[in-house]
């Protein structure tokens, strides 16, 4: 087997396995940090409660982010020597700097919103709970400058065949860097809130502790409508980008075969790539070009401009891409209904939309796999885009035994804490916002 | 000296402190989990150690993962080296990480599988404890590199005298700083029994610390001519000197401050026969140095402004945590 292949595999199922966890710790942190904030300025217990409640499920999650992310700070130097090498002098400060600013921050305090409640004053563990949310959020500030580096690199020139730094500043805010991360983000809030949307519906459609629910459902609505809608702005910048400074991987992710002035957007298709067509495509006339460049005459790069060594694959980038973009229509019609149905106040009674968001909870978690299987793999075939490619990249030394042996491994233990992390988080879920017995009896008081 | 030049040595000095500081505070959660069943007997006991380290062991690993950035960002190709020519050794390290992480949380929400958990905590912490030791001794004493600086040796060189002592050197160390850490944290038993371990761990620390003496001297000989890891031995000698005392009149905070000076000891002792190499060939010309494989003088600026901004903030909230925290902890209330 090659190793390329091997390590390339490797890379996508510890980041794709880990990639399940940051964003619900980016929704959820946002949720804590909403409801201890009105705590707060209300004292009323049930904000306290709810969002104690949180915090249980938000400690599982982000051990589980933890404990994952650990590989992928190795994996540079394990499987991708020479792009530690070749890119290091860029690619390392980014993931220092994570670890100085953010992982410290988001860790010591997560320790104090799960440990220290009654050991620190209620002012402290609001603020707690700020710096849990600027961690995990300036966390993945750092990624995303390192992943948009690799997409749009800046700020470098090349010495004796190694990257070396010229501009700090044109590196870290390289031009996909702002927009991605506004991407990412709101996808991540998207995640964590309807993740909370669903322990909500779950509670209500149980019937158990009510007015809690109730109150974890209009916080997190609140949240997912609004980061719904957003996403469909930032979403059309980042495809604006992405035509901009990657022209094929727009064209993969569109399966545009020929440069066309007036360019269609393709619904639905099966992009063949050996004979540069797609199969059963349902296009719209003049679409892609409007979107993109805002003039439905507008010039689109087809994929025919580049030479055959330097197109992305096209099928996993199209596929992805449109069941992303997909979903994410879908969390705008969810959200949407959401808020028509909480504006008449029938939200908690209306069983059938409080059943499609138990199985809705999947999809965010898909839509942010696809978007991050459409960025990397419409990277392709570099690992550096124009300065390395991926085949150059890995680490020589390491046999392929080695990698086979890891990646199995790596699939087992996965599997494991995967398995056992979602049974321990549904436990946490099942167990509800406080004591069901001492609301009840405050009720009928 | 040039600003680069001046720049490398600072950051030889950065990652050094940050593994130190690594060693110094995961290092007492690691030697609990590794000492974890022959301190705590009951359940009560049991759930006492871990929430004395459960608000706290997830910032301390932190200090490896800054400490593996910082050599990522500063030393590249350093970074590079060791980590693609120690695959297998790291990933063992690494699977040891991943299941620790979890392990703790998950036995306190993970009833049926309690033993398995607790099994994952117990070897997770273990088996990094003795392989830090190793990996680091194999840094020291030399490695076979290519011309192209890549490892030419395999998992088995990495199995060789000096860095089997430093790996038991380390463990005895870690074993010695969690039972300090728990004889400080807890009552009762649990804390008679992390005080009757100190004076044997002591013991056998200084045995290992010996049987390294006379490795460096065997096998690095040039390592005894450095002036200031001598002036590091007194200190790790006085150090354990102290402890074989305060271990009878148990003052538990002093025994955790020595057994903390005797890790800082060690790590000036390696820091400075190790100066100014990363990572020693075999072949001393194809050695990769601070000179060698050092990133670029500007990224050595950016970081050190972010480590000069960065680190004294976590330092600040880490030592108010601490604060937080302080005291002896229980079996019961809040976290798991």
């Amino acid at each position: 087997m090659d190793a390329v292949f091997l390590a390339r595999l490797q890379f996508g199922l510890t980041a794709g396995f880990h990639f399940l966890f940051p964003p619900t710790t980016l929704g959820l942190s946002f949720l804590v940090l909403i409801l201890e904030t009105l705590y707060l300025r209300t004292k009323n217990g049930l904000y306290k409660d709810v969002s104690a409640y949180l915090v249980r499920i938000l400690g599982v999650v982000f051990v589980m982010g933890v404990s994952t992310g650990i590989a992928l700070e190795f994996a540079f130097g394990n499987n991708w020597a020479a792009f530690s090498r070749t890119v290091g002098d860029i690619f390392g400060a980014p993931l220092a700097a994570e670890g100085i600013f953010a992982f410290f921050l988001e860790s010591v305090f997560l320790g104090i919103l799960v440990f220290g409640r009654k050991k620190v004053s209620p002012k402290t563990y609001r603020l707690s709970a700020v710096l849990v949310f600027f961690g995990a959020h300036l966390s993945g500030l750092w990624i995303i400058i390192a992943n948009s580096w690799m997409q749009t690199p800046a700020g470098f020139r090349m010495e004796g065949g190694r990257a070396v730094l010229e501009d700090f500043f044109k590196a870290a805010l390289n031009p996909s860097t702002v927009v991605r991360y506004v991407h990412t983000i709101l996808g991540g809030w998207t995640t964590g809130a309807l993740v909370a949307m669903a322990i909500a519906a779950w509670l209500l459609l149980k019937g158990r502790f009510p007015e809690k629910a109730a109150l974890l459902m209009k916080a997190s609505l609140a949240v997912f409508a609004a980061a719904a809608v957003l996403q469909l702005g930032s979403g059309h910048a980042h495809s604006v980008q992405v035509t901009r400074t990657q022209p094929e991987k727009m064209a993969a992710f569109e399966a545009l075969w020929e440069t066309q002035e007036g360019a269609p957007f393709t619904v639905f298709g099966i992009p063949d790539a050996k004979n540069g067509k797609t199969h059963l495509a349902v296009r719209i006339p003049k679409m892609l070009s409007l979107l993109v460049h805002f003039d439905p005459n507008g010039k689109v790069l087809g994929l025919n401009e580049f030479p055959k060594e330097e197109r992305p694959p096209v099928f996993l980038p199209f596929a992805s891409y449109h069941l992303m973009i997909l979903f994410g229509l879908l969390f705008i019609a969810l959200g949407a209904s959401g808020v028509w149905l909480q504006a008449r106040k029938k939200l908690p009674g209306a069983r059938r939309y409080l059943k499609v968001l138990l199985w809705a909870v999947p999809l965010p978690y898909l839509a942010n796999e696809f978007g991050w299987i459409s960025a990397e793999v419409g990277r392709q075939p570099w690992a550096v885009y124009k300065v390395l490619r991926t085949s150059d990249a890995v680490s020589a030394v390491v046999p392929v035994g080695n990698i086979l042996f890891s990646l199995i491994l790596f699939t087992l233990i996965y599997a494991l804490i995967g398995a056992a992390g979602f049974s321990i988080i549904l436990r946490t879920v099942k167990q509800g916002p406080g004591d069901e017995q001492a609301d009840a009896q405050k009720g009928e008081a | 000296m040039e600003t680069w030049d001046l720049l490398r040595n600072v950051w030889f000095l950065l990652v050094g402190v940050l593994l130190a500081g690594y060693s110094v505070l995961d290092g007492f959660d690691l030697g609990i989990g590794a000492l974890f069943p022959f301190l705590a007997k009951s359940e009560d006991e049991k759930r006492t150690l871990i929430r004395a380290i459960g608000p706290v062991w997830d910032g301390n690993e932190v200090w490896l993962l800054t400490g593996g950035g910082a050599l990522f960002a500063a030393f590249p190709l350093a970074y590079a080296t060791v980590f693609s020519g120690f695959y297998l050794a790291l990933m063992l390290v690494l699977f040891a990480l991943i299941l620790r992480a979890v392990s703790l949380e998950f036995r306190a929400h993970d009833p049926k599988r309690r033993g398995l958990w607790e099994a994952a905590f117990v070897g997770g912490s273990a088996l990094p404890t003795l392989l830090f030791g190793v990996a680091l001794g194999n840094v020291v004493v030399g490695i076979p590199l290519d011309t192209r600086t890549e490892f030419t040796g395999n998992f088995f060189t990495l199995l060789r005298p000096l860095p089997l002592i430093f790996g038991v050197l380390g463990l005895c160390a870690f074993l010695l700083h969690g039972s300090a850490y728990a004889a400080l944290k807890t009552e009762g038993a649990l804390q008679a029994r992390a005080r009757k371990a100190i004076k044997p761990l002591v013991a056998a620390t200084s045995l290992a610390f010996l049987l390294s003496f006379i490795a460096v001297w065997i096998y690095l000989p040039g390592g005894l001519k450095s002036l200031p890891a001598w002036i590091f031995a007194v200190i790790v000698w006085i150090s354990l000197g102290f402890l074989m005392r305060s271990g009878k009149k148990a003052n538990d905070k002093r025994t955790f401050l020595l057994s903390s000076s005797t890790f800082l000891g060690l790590w000036g002792i390696v820091g400075s026969i190790h100066y100014p190499n990363l990572i020693r060939a075999t072949d001393p010309s194809l050695s990769l140095t601070i000179a060698n494989a050092s990133s670029s003088a500007l990224t050595l600026k950016v970081m050190l402004i972010i480590a000069l901004v960065g680190m004294p903030l976590v330092v600040g909230y880490t030592i108010f945590a601490y604060r937080v925290f302080k005291g002896k902890a229980d079996a019961g209330g809040e976290g798991y």
